[in-house]
């Protein structure tokens, strides 16, 4: 694996590889002095056209938790606005001896070009509507430490079945919201189907993409629908400038019909964990009990960031050559 | 000085002609066809092995000249042109300045004649600036040379635009040639809207966007008596409407490119910008649909859309790079291979949609062979074949989603008012 692009291109033993990888990882964000020399002497680009703030921390952290240089180009002061294209500033940043760039971009497709024109490995921080491959793993590790492993311990080795580690054959995921527009739900149906779960997509049909019912998914507008029996429930967050852009009437009604509440859950299994990518808009896609886990409602939000860091060390310590053993 | 075609297989559908003899051209006219080996002449190149056609006309072409000459010039379009089989072009108006001025028409015109291997005739933009609104001087295009109207590439939005661009052009005769596209379906788009943008995540341009736009322009041709020639053709919806169109008797012909049938959008994925065009690359039920159209004879003729775009513009981000990509250099024989060797079309009938049905909706010099008329010819070698590479493209682009393909059928050369170019 030279990039990690999308997890639609990822294999299975790469997803799980990189699971296993950034449960080991765990260990080490549990420590009181959290820096190991691992990555000694790489360095790590983060080039985000977009902005972000949990995700290029998170990189910026894994990366110095593994002793790797971390430096951010922050495209509004850079070159780039005086028009310089992707693939120039990527032959740059690799002239300039860089072992990874880290890129966020708001095109599609953006992280693949950057990979044909880059030979050093390039990791998509999310382009576009297209993929979210850190994300989507990220997930996947809190869903399986909370619904496999059954406890939250953050020193478990992350195998069950040493033949068949992350499985999540008989899970059921329901990822609620704008589903258009997301690439969240994008890697996320990838990953998790790679890995034997199931997952519902539910969202008003105007926040639908066409066609997705060729995904390897179960479409529905219903949330009660999407809610009943599912194991895992993911809501999206909803871009306030939707309802602008005439795809909803208010989200006063979305709230209404799509919003994830105590009351919504209700239908779905007793022990069903509740997960948002984040930012979270409370009051509208979610109801701040939910996000805060008030009555006895599991929520896992926080745990996500948690496991971001530890798969972003994973990503960087398998594509940086971390594990070649040629660093000391 | 004259010159004999000798011993090739004429096919002349607009005489009906298929035979093996000489062709006879005196002064840049044809003077006759004769029986093979009794012609005699000053020059004689023998086409023993080879077709003889009336010159291929291209009636939707983007030479880029004036104003992008980077991508193009009315040199390197019509050396591809004649490399690919035409003998003549017809360019859209967006170049920069627009073609909506007499001046920038005469300039082609004389260019065209000075560096030109093919003859270009100009179309003229339908709006000022082709900016949508203003209706351009058609009167005085016209008398200049442009031998159609059109808003290609910036398509009227506004139906009372249309209408009025109608009206004025009817009452010349000119043929105004329509992009058809309600962009406020596509805004932002960049690929066809299906399955495969959905997995992309890339905005995409429906269907509807094209038969709704084609649906309108139909409706106004009907009322305005306007003769309407609808451009690429991509859906299966616009095949059904020019049909029924056609049907109920109004003045309205289309045209498609080898690229809407031989290819989807699945070309499009891993972000392939060279398989970027508007209208998109559509689905299997489209293909079959434009084939369909093109042997019943509801898409009356074959043209390209050549669209250059240099290197660097096309190596961007999807959404980013520019739509287009070339067509005069594939086209004849991805036409052949693809609808004549499949048994969609015979070659007279391909040969009739590449030269003969174009010149006649536009009113252009040739598309015959018939006595008297412009020595426009195209000599083609069906057992020619050949790779698209960068290196054997005359364009000075080279953006197109075949390159790799091995071709079948090709020009031996064309002979463009008696004088002959042979591509290198």
């Amino acid at each position: 694996m030279k990039d990690l692009l999308g997890l639609q291109q990822t294999d299975i033993s790469d997803i799980r590889r990189i699971l296993e990888t950034a449960s080991n990882f765990k260990e080490i964000l549990a420590r009181p002095v959290k820096k190991v020399p691992t990555l000694r002497g790489r360095s790590m680009i983060t080039l985000f056209y977009e902005s972000s703030t949990r995700t290029r921390t998170s990189f910026e952290l894994a990366a110095k938790i593994m002793s790797a240089e971390a430096i951010n180009i922050a495209v509004a002061q850079s070159s780039i606005s005086k028009g310089e294209s992707l693939k120039d500033t990527l032959r740059t940043l690799q002239s300039l001896t860089a072992d990874c760039v880290v890129i966020r971009h708001p095109s599609s497709g953006a992280a693949e070009m950057a990979a044909e024109y880059a030979d050093i490995p390039i990791i998509n921080a999310g382009d576009g509507r297209h993929e979210h491959p850190t994300q989507g793993l990220l997930d996947i590790l809190t869903i399986w430490q909370h619904k496999v492993v059954g406890r939250e311990d953050e020193t478990y080795p992350g195998v069950i079945n040493p033949n068949r580690p992350f499985d999540l054959t008989g899970l059921t995921v329901a990822i609620i919201g704008d589903l258009a527009h997301s690439r969240v739900a994008r890697s996320n149906v990838w990953g998790l189907t790679k890995l034997g779960a199931k997952v519902r997509w539910c969202g008003p049909k105007t926040l639908v993409p066409v066609e997705c019912e060729r995904l390897p998914i179960t479409l529905t507008h219903s949330l009660e629908e999407a809610m009943t029996g599912a194991d895992v429930v993911m809501v999206l967050r909803l871009q306030l400038e939707r309802q602008e852009k005439g795809l909803l009437p208010s989200l006063r009604e979305y709230c209404k019909i799509w919003g994830v509440t105590p009351k919504s859950l209700q239908v779905a299994k007793p022990d069903v964990l509740v997960m948002h990518p984040g930012p979270m808009n409370r009051g509208i896609e979610i109801s701040a009990d939910v996000a805060d886990g008030v009555g006895g409602i599991r929520a896992a939000i926080e745990d996500q960031v948690t496991n971001g860091v530890a798969v972003r060390m994973a990503c960087l310590y398998l594509l940086m050559g971390g594990g070649s053993g040629d660093d000391e | 000085m004259n010159l004999i075609l000798k011993n090739g297989r004429i096919i002349d559908p607009s005489q009906n002609i298929d035979r093996i003899a000489d062709l006879i051209i005196e002064d840049g006219n044809v003077s006759g066809i004769v029986d093979a080996g009794t012609g005699v002449g000053d020059v004689v190149r023998d086409c023993t092995g080879l077709v003889v056609a009336p010159g291929l006309i291209d009636i939707h072409v983007h030479l880029r000249e004036p104003g992008f000459e980077y991508k193009e010039d009315i040199e390197s379009g019509t050396r591809a042109a004649a490399a690919g089989g035409f003998t003549a072009v017809c360019c859209m108006p967006n170049t920069n300045p627009s073609i909506d001025t007499a001046a920038v028409v005469r300039q082609i015109i004389e260019r065209a004649e000075q560096v030109g291997s093919a003859r270009v005739y100009p179309i003229g933009g339908l709006t000022r600036n082709m900016a949508g609104d203003q209706l351009s001087e058609i009167a005085d295009l016209i008398s200049a040379g442009a031998c159609a109207i059109s808003d290609d590439a910036f398509p009227i939005q506004n139906a009372e635009t249309m209408r009025r661009g109608m009206e004025y052009c009817a009452q010349f005769g000119v043929t105004l040639m329509t992009h058809n596209e309600d962009q406020a379906l596509t805004h932002g788009g960049a690929m066809n809207e299906g399955y495969n943008s959905t997995v992309m995540g890339v905005p995409g341009i429906p269907r509807v966007s094209e038969d709704i736009a084609v649906a309108r322009n139909i409706m106004l041709a009907k009322l305005t008596g306007s003769k309407l020639h609808l451009l690429h053709i991509s859906t299966a919806g616009t095949v059904e409407l020019l049909r029924r169109a056609k049907a109920d008797g109004i003045m309205v012909t289309g045209e498609s490119g080898p690229h809407y049938w031989a290819l989807t959008d699945d070309a499009t994925q891993g972000y392939n910008t060279n398989a970027k065009m508007n209208p998109p690359l559509r689905t299997p039920e489209d293909n079959e649909a434009i084939i369909a159209g093109l042997k019943d004879g509801t898409i009356d003729c074959i043209a390209t859309d050549h669209a250059p775009h240099a290197p660097y513009e096309k190596e961007q981000e999807f959404d980013r790079a520019p739509f287009g990509i070339l067509g005069l250099e594939t086209c004849f024989p991805m036409t052949y291979m693809r609808l004549v060797q499949t048994g969609v079309l015979t070659l007279n009938e391909a040969i009739n949609k590449m030269s003969c049905i174009p010149a006649k909706i536009l009113g252009l010099p040739g598309g015959t062979l018939a006595p008297g008329s412009v020595a426009d010819v195209t000599v083609l070698d069906l057992n020619k074949t050949w790779t698209v590479a960068p290196n054997n493209i005359n364009s000075k682009s080279k953006n197109t989603p075949f390159m790799g393909w091995e071709m079948v059928g090709g020009a031996a050369f064309t002979v463009v008012g008696g004088r002959i170019f042979t591509p290198d």
